[in-house]
């Protein structure tokens, strides 16, 4: 063959060239996809046969109009929900971690909800950061929120209304922490004074009194002397044919992407408010999709990613992302007749009666209320036979 | 003869507040006397029970509309309370609050000037024109208005206004009476209303206080005469009852001109009354009860709710011709078949006009009768009822022996017969909870006697239907539209590929597969007469098998053969048998064990038939024959294949006995020696903790560590009993068999028959609850070695020690918990599901829009492939395509 070799791309533009010339529909991903089994099957001086085949088996595979996608969708999801765990903690991936999934997952996952009930997050790192185990704890250290109880024992001298605090020399040098910055830290503390007494560090509260001495130890406790809000514990792992990556109880995507040496194309998280704040509509839409399918595949259930891109897509059209339900896109129905068949029923009738709304009855429940034809599927088609007329 | 085939189509609702004079207007009597039946048992006039308000008992006429009560009749009439004092309606207490809260008592304006008036009504627009929640502008404006001191058109003082759940207002915290609210609220200016929220086509703030209350009709609210000759009413007239009394004391009161603090009184009492009349679970107000001491049902009740009118009649509807039974299998039917116990179909018909071409069958068919049989007592269809239409009026004739030859001489064109079921009429069948489309598909009737409804056992899975009891529902469609439509999209075997996943959910289960693996695993032979047997029960075969000699001079067939003559001749497929355990491979010649299925042309050359071949859910042949064949071949090979597993599995035998789990003695005792170990290393485990050696896990107390070891160590225990035992069971095992095959079980449930039960789990955790330190009194406190936090180290075909057994319950409970919490759960989120995307619809330009026209998807799933049709998630099946094409060379 003269033409053994030619490239992906030179395959590509004879396949778009032709598909132009016959006019045919055929989208960019079929069209890739195309391509590079010609490369790999070396059929080069077939492409257009491959084309002519390709593009029959496309329009005899594609959906019909007025399919009713929506319903089948919600059916695909949710048909298999019987079927799927409830056990909210399973391990994935690393074994120090919890993680919710299954059913109540997918559930928080249509719920919107603001944070996951496991937040998560993967953290990738990058260069160095990736191969030295030094700079990757430096990483992690940086991250991981260390309260004063990690690193310190409190005493409370009830008698003289003071609380000492003993600090283990041995976890703040682990986790790179200097006495001086502890001791800033509870000074900025407010009415509460800081000594130093026999290696500990002696707090005094300015107004003496055995209730301020319980709440101050309290605070002191949760006191945060570094890290990053919301994640509690990080976890390192060499990963084969990766390097470290940093494992975290705990999300929080704003602070994270901030710090040198994160990956910030691929460090991922699970709270997807998170990322529709930091990266946009797109990647909250692209997370749903994916954070649904892994669900559901993690519990062995095929379901078409189709049906789970609807479900990403309507959750998010309008820019926000929106909950499954009366909060969300269901309460945001046009249609009164709709809305009060699902939920809150007596409130939005008399919504509707104050607003003078109108229902002008093209949805589905709405039309099997009054006893009509739904105006989807096959209901969607009018046609009339010609028949007598007097 | 006119056909009026053109019904009346609602085009639009619209909503509304009803203003008193619509009400006075549209009501039929005012309604003055709180009794409803004189002694007489006689409606008393202008009492709730006025005929004019229309009537219940069949017969009588409405003295409104003269129809008379029932289907067609009189629907009944409005009337109304004149309230002698006004009162707050509790739906609108929000909205009265926030316009007594925006405006002027004095001028009626809101209390903002003009300019930021007019700021708000442009913002209004803009809301409207980008489709916009509006309530955000009222809720902007009361904010604004809360520093307002004075008002700054008149210069009256703002008041602070409260509302005293539930529905008493307060300005700087004194009351105003209903009377003040409504006096106020006449003043807002119809110009102000839009940004109050408030449409005034539709309603007027004043009109949230009632000074006239509407009546319902008596039809909305019948009493039911009880057995005893008690009459017992609705408890929407119990209401009323109440609300006309007080409203009579009211009226006399003030009238005699009592003093003011009883006039209040009484006044706080009707407020008490329409407010639980309109809703009686307002919160903040004991519920109005009936005397018996139950909580009375009104107005909002009745609509709320899963049993309320919205989703129990509206959105829900009770049908006719339907019926329910238990069901039962029958593998003799064809999967598209249902078959309907005699019984039934004599009570289900389906109608059929008559017209000039089939009158002197529709004849013959009235001449039979409503119970007609042959002459040896096997049934045929009859005609239960005949309809006819005189001067628009349609009567239902039964037909019975004495009348049916008259009728049959009577029929005319035009009537309607409503003929029982036969054979071939097409049915849905449906089983709860229908989850989705496939729970409820169109089947052709076979009737059959007995009491049960029977089907294939290929359509089990779609249903998921069981016969330990399942009883399922069955709809005879009345229409030629609706027949047609079941005909071409509900038929079973236009739906054994599934939408989900775009894979076969109708194929083989159990025996069937069981079936067809024993006959074509290895070379099997089988006699001629077996051969005959098992290929007699196979109708409409291929092609027959080749029949070979030994060297006896016996004849015989292989078993792959005998696969063969129900696989279309130009079926040519390759893949690996769910019993291959190897990697993936490129030639399936390569095969080990040779299991992995080749089909030439029809023929199977090599490998064994199992579930990945032929079962629901992952049958590759199935999903192969739909994709080449259509739906028609793949309904007639399930149909055979079916057969053929079941002739198979009989003619072989096939059973599972207590002893197949019997494994040898030195077996038993390697597992035995292996769980001791296993045992031991918990203890010495637990004596590192104990010693403070152990190293805990990042992140993980020493405990967790500790457990999360221990977990490891008795998983491999049950890991390592069960390789043990599944080396002595191999495939001359029958419950082997199943569940390599994937027939039913899986090598879990073996292992744990023959070897070791394994660790309990509550919560994910070994077992811990029950008394201080320890969980059965059999241990000793703090003890947590492996059996006493619920190890079960003994096999189910050993049995289980009373602890182990009581652990094992535990388990077992946990499970059952968990199923009952999850069917609810699920069902929630698929309705929520459901309500968020019921609208969506793909348009002849592959965009998927919602009914009011928003644009989901620019093109449906990125591709607009159907799921249903793709391959295996994939817009376009390339594997085929390059076979084609190098085929073709």
């Amino acid at each position: 063959m003269a033409k053994s070799t030619l490239s992906k791309e030179d395959v590509l533009k004879k396949i778009a060239k032709y598909v132009k010339k016959k006019k045919y529909f055929l989208p960019p991903g079929v069209q890739e996809e195309m391509a590079e089994w010609i490369v790999k099957e070396k059929l080069f001086d077939k492409i257009e046969e491959f084309v002519d085949k390709t593009f029959e088996q496309y329009r005899r595979n594609m959906i019909e109009p007025a399919e009713a996608c929506g319903i089948v969708a919600a059916q695909s999801i949710g048909e298999p929900g019987t079927q799927m765990t409830m056990r909210t903690f399973h391990y994935a991936g690393v074994a120090e971690i919890n993680v919710t999934l299954g059913l109540p997952r997918l559930i928080e996952i249509v719920d919107a909800r603001s944070t996951p009930s496991t937040p998560m997050m993967t953290i990738y790192l990058e260069g160095a950061y990736r191969v030295n185990a030094e700079m990757a704890q430096k990483i992690a250290n940086k991250i991981e929120m260390t309260r004063l109880q990690d690193i310190a024992d409190l005493r409370l001298d009830i008698e003289n209304i003071v609380i000492y605090v003993d600090i283990d020399e041995k976890s703040i040098t682990r986790r790179d922490i200097k006495r001086e910055d502890i001791i800033d830290k509870i000074k900025k503390i407010k009415k509460v004074k800081v000594e130093e007494e026999d290696g500990s560090l002696k707090v005094i509260p300015e107004e003496p009194s055995y209730k301020g001495l319980l709440i101050l130890a309290e605070n002191l406790k949760k006191l945060k002397i570094k890290g990053i809000d919301g994640i509690e514990r990080v976890i390192i792992r060499n990963e084969p044919g990766e390097g470290y990556v940093i494992y975290t109880e705990g999300s929080n995507l704003e602070e994270v992407l901030q710090i040198e040496g994160v990956d910030s194309r691929r460090t991922r998280t699970n709270d997807i408010q998170s990322v529709a704040r930091v990266l946009g509509i797109e990647a909250a839409r692209n997370m749903i999709i994916e954070e649904a399918h892994n669900t559901l595949m993690e519990q062995g259930l095929h379901v078409d990613i189709r049906h789970i891109m609807l479900v990403a897509d309507i959750m998010t059209v309008d820019g926000t992302v929106r909950a499954i339900g009366r909060h969300g896109v269901s309460g945001e129905k046009s249609s009164v007749l709709s809305r009060a068949a699902f939920e809150i029923t007596v409130n939005h009738l008399l919504r509707a009666a104050r607003k003078g709304e109108v229902d002008e009855l093209k949805g589905v429940a709405e039309n099997i209320i009054v006893g009509q034809p739904i105006t989807v599927g096959t209901g969607a088609i009018k046609l009339a036979m010609g028949g007598r007329r007097k | 003869m006119v056909e009026t085939g053109v019904t009346k189509k609602i085009g639009r609702i619209e909503f509304g507040v009803l203003s008193p004079a619509e009400i006075r207007k549209m009501s039929a009597t005012k309604v003055i006397t709180a009794d409803t039946y004189d002694d007489d048992g006689f409606p008393i006039p202008m009492g709730l029970m006025d005929p004019r308000l229309g009537v219940i008992e069949p017969g009588l006429r409405c003295k409104t509309c003269g129809l008379r009560a029932g289907k067609d009749g009189c629907p009944g009439h409005f009337g109304h309370i004149d309230l002698a004092m006004p009162v707050i309606h509790v739906g609108f207490v929000k909205e009265i609050r926030d316009c007594l809260r925006a405006t002027c008592r004095n001028c009626g304006r809101i209390l903002l000037p003009d300019e930021r008036i007019e700021y708000y009504k442009r913002l209004r627009e803009e809301y409207i024109k980008e489709k916009k929640d509006t309530s955000y502008i009222l809720k902007a404006i009361i904010n604004e208005v809360k520093d307002v001191e004075k008002c700054p058109r008149c210069g009256r003082e703002v008041g602070k206004i409260e509302l005293d759940k539930p529905t008493t207002f307060r300005e700087n915290g004194k009351k105003l009476t209903p009377a003040e609210v409504r006096e106020w609220l006449e003043k807002i200016p119809d110009e102000d209303l839009p940004l109050l929220d408030i449409e005034r086509k539709a309603a007027r703030p004043e009109w949230f206080v009632l000074t006239v209350l509407p009546v319902p009709p008596v039809t909305v609210r019948p009493s039911v005469t009880l057995e005893t000759g008690e009459r017992s009413e609705d408890d929407l007239t119990h209401k009323l009852v109440d609300i006309i009394r007080i409203n009579q004391r009211l009226q006399e009161n003030r009238d005699a001109g009592a003093p003011q603090l009883i006039v209040e009184d009484l006044w706080e009492l009707l407020q008490y009354h329409v407010t639980t009349y309109l809703d009686n679970q307002t919160s903040g107000i004991p519920p109005a009860r009936h005397r018996s001491g139950r909580p009375l049902k009104t107005l909002a009740q009745r609509l709320k709710g899963k049993e309320g009118r919205f989703r129990s009649n509206l959105s829900g509807k009770r049908v006719n011709f339907s019926a329910r039974t238990v069901i039962s299998p029958d593998p003799n039917l064809s999967i598209n078949e249902v078959g309907v116990p005699i019984d039934m179909a004599r009570e289900l018909t389906v109608p059929i006009k008559v017209t000039e071409h089939n009158i002197e069958w529709c004849r013959m068919m009235v001449r039979r009768g409503s119970n007609p049989t042959t002459e040896r007592g096997e049934y045929i269809p009859g005609v239960n009822y005949v309809i006819r239409e005189r001067g628009g009026i349609k009567q239902r004739i039964k037909v019975t022996e004495k009348n049916k030859n008259d009728l049959a001489e009577k029929l005319e064109e035009g009537m309607i017969i409503e003929r029982q079921l036969m054979d071939g009429d097409i049915v849905l069948f449906n089983r709860q909870p229908s989850l989705h489309r496939m729970s409820m598909m169109g089947h052709k009737v076979r009737i059959v006697p007995f009491k049960t409804f029977r089907f294939n056992l290929a359509v089990c899975p779609p249903y998921n239907a069981d016969f330990d009891g399942d009883e399922m529902n069955l709809h005879v469609l009345q229409g030629e539209e609706a027949r047609a439509e079941a005909e071409i999209l509900l038929k079973v075997q236009e739906h054994i590929l599934s939408p989900r996943f775009g894979g076969p959910i109708i194929g083989a289960i159990h025996d069937h597969i069981s079936g067809c693996f024993l006959l074509t695993y290895g070379d099997r032979k089988i006699s001629l007469d077996d051969a005959t047997r098992i290929l007699s029960n196979v109708p409409d075969k291929e092609k027959l098998p080749k029949i070979h000699t030994d060297e006896n001079g016996k004849k015989f067939v292989y078993g792959k053969d005998i696969f063969s003559t129900i696989l279309p001749k130009d079926l040519t497929i390759s893949f690996p048998a769910k019993i291959c355990s190897h990697p993936p491979l490129d030639d399936p010649k390569e095969c080990p064990t040779k299991t992995c299925v080749i089909i030439e042309k029809g023929v199977l050359k090599q490998g064994v038939i199992d579930e990945n071949a032929i079962g629901a859910f992952k049958g590759i042949i199935i999903d192969r024959i739909v994709r080449q064949k259509g739906v028609d071949a793949a309904r007639k090979f399930i149909d055979q294949v079916t057969r053929l597993g079941i002739a198979a599995i009989t003619t072989f035998g096939f059973t599972v006995g207590i002893d197949e789990e019997d494994i040898p003695v030195e077996a038993q005792r390697k597992i035995e020696e292996g769980i001791e170990k296993a045992k031991e290393k918990i203890n010495q485990l637990i004596e590192i903790y104990k010693r403070g050696e152990l190293e805990p896990l990042p992140g993980r107390s020493l405990e967790e560590t500790l457990e999360m070891e221990i977990m490891r160590v008795t998983g491999k225990a049950r890991d390592m009993a069960g390789e043990i035992a599944s080396k002595y069971l191999g495939l001359n095992n029958s419950s082997v068999i199943m569940a390599r095959s994937g027939a039913r079980g899986s090598m879990l449930n073996l292992s744990q028959m023959a070897g070791c039960v394994g660790q309990q789990a509550v919560r994910g955790e070994r077992i811990h609850r029950g008394y201080r330190g320890r969980t059965l009194p059999h241990f000793k406190e703090g003890d947590i070695g492996a059996e006493a936090k619920g190890f079960v180290s003994s096999s189910y075909k050993k049995g289980l020690s009373p602890t182990e057994y009581f652990f094992h319950s535990m388990g077992g409970r946990e499970g059952l918990v968990d199923t009952a919490v999850r069917t609810s759960r699920s069902g929630y989120m698929q309705r929520r599901l459901i309500n968020a995307l019921e609208n969506l619809k793909v348009e002849e330009d592959i965009s998927v829009r919602d009914t009011d026209g928003a644009i989901i998807q620019f093109v449906y799933g990125e591709d607009g492939i159907d799921p249903t049709k793709s391959a295996r998630g994939k817009a376009v099946d390339f594997d085929k395509i390059v076979t084609e094409i190098k085929g073709g060379k």
